[in-house]
């Protein structure tokens, strides 16, 4: 476990690199989303207070800025869960049953598509197309793509992470 | 900036080739199935064996038959004297001289084995086959390049010709000259719309303005099709020198690329691209040394459909929650920041560079009448080929799904193709006759699009199918107009209804009511186009829907003639209100 110290030295120096980032921009408001994105790299999602802290820097309203972030489905405004779990639903993955592994999970670990479990640990999320459709159907297991995916395969994987799951949303 | 030689560029790339190369595929596909693995093997390999002066390692872009990934190409100069084992010919092709190889599914030991190969060892790997009809049926005009020259090396592009182009316009194209080239070609928008590029561009240079701006739109929402990306990452500079001679056609000098939040490769490999054409003096001020000044920088998307359709897009360039606005004012008159803006497609692009150099007529001699050209088409589902599919326009629909695709898999048959994504229609496979193009594919009720090709079969059922779309359009619709927020929530809620055989003849009624009501109403292409699918599916496949009505109501109904156009309709309300009556 880390540290509250170096978490916080780390967030620090997050926030330096996000007002640098912002000076190479030139402060620029059409630059919002770029920022949103570097931000959102540096700390993993987006808070209040870094929302608050980009409207501040460029000059916008704090309304506006929330705007965009809740407008486009990448930014992310709750903290990450420690385990992912992707499920592709793209139309190449659907036609190749993504929803029967999507229901596998689902019904195997009691946690609803779009949700984190109670204790932050595990989130279970589809999304419209990865993109490597030639090799659907696709998940993305903490970060590591996968490809002609059978729920067989996919339980196998999850099984260490679901010891008493439970829903937090 | 000094005067550059694109031919010495090029000979100078040439000469340093080695013998025989390896070329891994490292576009998005093969790269989840692992090629990067492969790729540093293949390295490793060379080095250990001490073969680096007459074996080369690349990393190329797709090579098309995403499905067998990691895919590697194995090119062997003088098959005769080389050690490397290859009685056997088969599925190999030769290549100026040079014999290549497919092999698929290339992780660690059979990249060992494939290096081995050139110590005279015997290759433990899976050998592909250029020869089949996979291939065969295909050709190559804007993936030309791709599998061949290495992405994040501007040399590799221009000693494939690259850039020559841009250099031959700056130098012997008056404007006019330009855009008259790429209307006489007959080049129409790859992104959906199909509407004539060259027609766009004189357009736009019409106005006269300060300030002009020429914006890539590779925001790609089709999900399910991946046409755009692949360009992108394996051939990122052709796109560049598109944008570059419409910037020089038009007197713009600023160019956006706006790609998908969703492609962190596509963006890096533009960054590259875009960095090393800077350096050369390709892009920036005083570009090959003539008073022509162009810059290229890229924005990011965050992953909303509607912000492909053009007006949301601008809007998202410039910071904000990307909703359209109505049109016209058309970007062409009033864009970006109010200033005359093209927006084409990525492969729109892609075609331009090479219009230049081969002539117009050489492309309006493929394709059909008013479909000139090639098409890249991403062809997933259910087929036993999927991948990247390039053909010419007008290429019949039985030809890609069965020839290139390889028909359905094993003890199922196809039934119907789906094109143009969330806004296309489902072909049946009895029409599979008819011609890829866009003014067929509009007259059966779909469209082309911008090239997703999904192969449906018996296992799936078209009501869900439409559904599945239905669901898509729901969660992207942005909610400024009330016909697609609220249209496409209702007809979600009947199809669920009818899925869960608790809806009757008045609710399939009801949908087709809707789904009319929401194609004429709403504000722009998401919502037009959104009931596409639903309507599609009902034209050719109604059964499917009826067999999951209530029963006792469908033993009243008379059976309705499969096949009704959307001018039919009206008569079909009838008859069906008709034999409720009675
Ligand atoms: C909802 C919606 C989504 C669209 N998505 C895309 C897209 O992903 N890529 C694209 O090039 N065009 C897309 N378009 C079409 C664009 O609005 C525009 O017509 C096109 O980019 C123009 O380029 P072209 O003339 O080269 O085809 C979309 C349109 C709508 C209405
Ligand atoms: S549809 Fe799943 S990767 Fe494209």
């Amino acid at each position: 476990m880390e540290s509250k110290e170096t978490k916080l030295h780390q967030e620090v120096s997050s926030l330096a690199i996000l007002e640098s980032e912002i000076r190479k921009l030139q402060y620029r408001q059409d630059a919002l989303i770029e920022v949103l994105h570097i931000a959102q790299n540096l700390f993993s999602y987006l808070s209040k207070e870094t929302l608050r802290y980009v409207a501040k820097q460029l000059k916008l309203p704090y309304s506006k800025v929330q705007g965009v972030a809740t407008f486009y489905h990448l930014f992310r405004l709750q903290p990450p869960a420690e385990h992912t779990c992707i499920v592709c639903t793209g139309t190449a993955c659907y036609v190749k049953g993504a929803y029967r592994l999507l229901e596998t999970v689902e019904s195997w670990s009691g946690l609803q598509e779009g949700h984190i479990s109670e204790d932050s640990k595990i989130s279970l999320r589809s999304v419209r197309c990865l993109e490597p459709c030639g090799i659907a159907p696709v998940v993305v297991i903490d970060g590591k793509v996968r490809g002609h995916e059978t729920p067989e395969k996919l339980l196998q994987e999850l099984k260490g992470w679901f010891v008493n799951v439970k829903d937090r949303s | 900036m000094l005067k550059i030689d694109l031919e010495e560029i090029a000979s100078k790339e040439i000469a340093a080739r080695k013998p025989n190369r390896i070329h891994c595929c490292t576009a998005a596909g093969c790269l989840s199935a692992g090629a990067e693995e492969g790729f540093e093997q293949f390295q490793k390999e060379v080095d250990r064996l001490g073969l680096t002066d007459t074996v080369q390692v690349a990393k190329v872009g797709c090579m098309r038959l995403c499905c067998q990934g990691p895919l590697v190409k194995v090119q062997i100069a003088d098959s005769t004297n080389s050690p490397f084992p290859i009685e056997d010919k088969h599925g190999t092709i030769q290549n100026n001289n040079q014999i290549e190889i497919l092999f698929h599914q290339v992780h660690a030991e059979s990249a060992k084995s494939i290096v081995a190969g050139f110590t005279g060892q015997k290759v433990e790997a899976v050998r592909g086959d250029f020869q089949s009809p996979f291939f065969q049926n295909q050709v190559s005009v804007i993936l030309d390049n791709s599998g061949n020259v290495e992405p994040e090396r501007i040399e590799s592009y221009i000693a494939a010709k690259g850039y020559k182009g841009l250099y031959q316009v700056l130098h012997h194209f008056s404007l006019d000259e330009v855009i008259h080239e790429i209307t006489r070609s007959g080049l129409r928008g790859r992104g959906g719309a199909a509407y004539p590029t060259g027609i766009k561009w004189g357009t736009v240079a019409k106005n006269k303005s300060e300030k002009k701006y020429v914006v890539c739109n590779a925001d790609e929402g089709d999900p399910g099709a991946f046409m755009n990306r692949s360009l992108l990452e394996s051939d990122p500079h052709r796109v560049l020198e598109g944008m570059a001679i419409a910037g020089y056609a038009l007197g713009s000098s600023q160019g956006y690329i706006y790609v998908r939040g969703e492609y962190p490769l596509a963006v890096q490999r533009l960054q590259i691209a875009i960095t090393q054409a800077n350096r050369l003096g390709i892009l920036g001020t005083r570009i090959f040394g003539t008073p022509f000044d162009f810059r290229i920088d890229l924005r990011t998307g965050a992953g909303a459909f509607v912000c492909g359709e053009e007006t949301a897009l601008m809007a998202s360039i410039m910071g904000q929650r990307g909703t359209p606005t109505p049109r016209p004012p058309y970007p062409a008159e009033h864009g970006l920041w109010g200033m005359p803006t093209l927006l084409n497609n990525v492969e729109t692009y892609g075609n331009i560079a090479a219009i230049i150099r081969n002539g117009s007529d050489w492309f309006a001699g493929m394709g059909t009448q008013t479909s000139k050209g090639t098409k890249v088409f991403c062809l997933t589902g259910n087929v036993v080929n999927t991948g990247l599919v390039e053909v010419p326009l007008g290429t019949p629909i039985h030809k890609i799904v069965y020839d290139i695709g390889g028909g359905a898999v094993e003890g199922n048959t196809i039934k119907a193709v789906q094109t143009g994504g969330p806004s296309g229609g489902c072909i049946p496979a009895e029409m599979f006759d008819v011609p890829v193009d866009y003014d067929s594919l509009a007259k059966l009720g779909s469209i082309l699009g911008s090239g997703g090709m999904i192969a449906l079969d018996n296992t799936n059922r078209m009501v869900d199918v439409a559904r599945f779309f239905m669901q898509f359009c729901m969660d992207e619709s942005c909610g400024k107009c009330i016909p697609c927020r609220a249209g496409t929530v209702q007809i979600h809620r009947l199809l669920r209804k009818i899925l869960a055989g608790s809806a009757d003849h008045a609710d399939l009624d009801r949908l087709e009511q809707l789904c009319v009501m929401v194609k004429d109403t709403s504000l722009c292409g998401l919502g037009q186009s959104a009931p596409n699918p639903t309507l599609s599916t009902l034209k050719y496949f109604r059964s499917e829907y009826e067999s999951l009505l209530k029963e006792s109501d469908s033993t009243q109904r008379i059976n309705l003639p499969l096949l009704c156009s959307s001018a039919q309709m009206g008569n079909q309300e009838q008859l069906s209100a008709e034999t409720k009556g009675s």
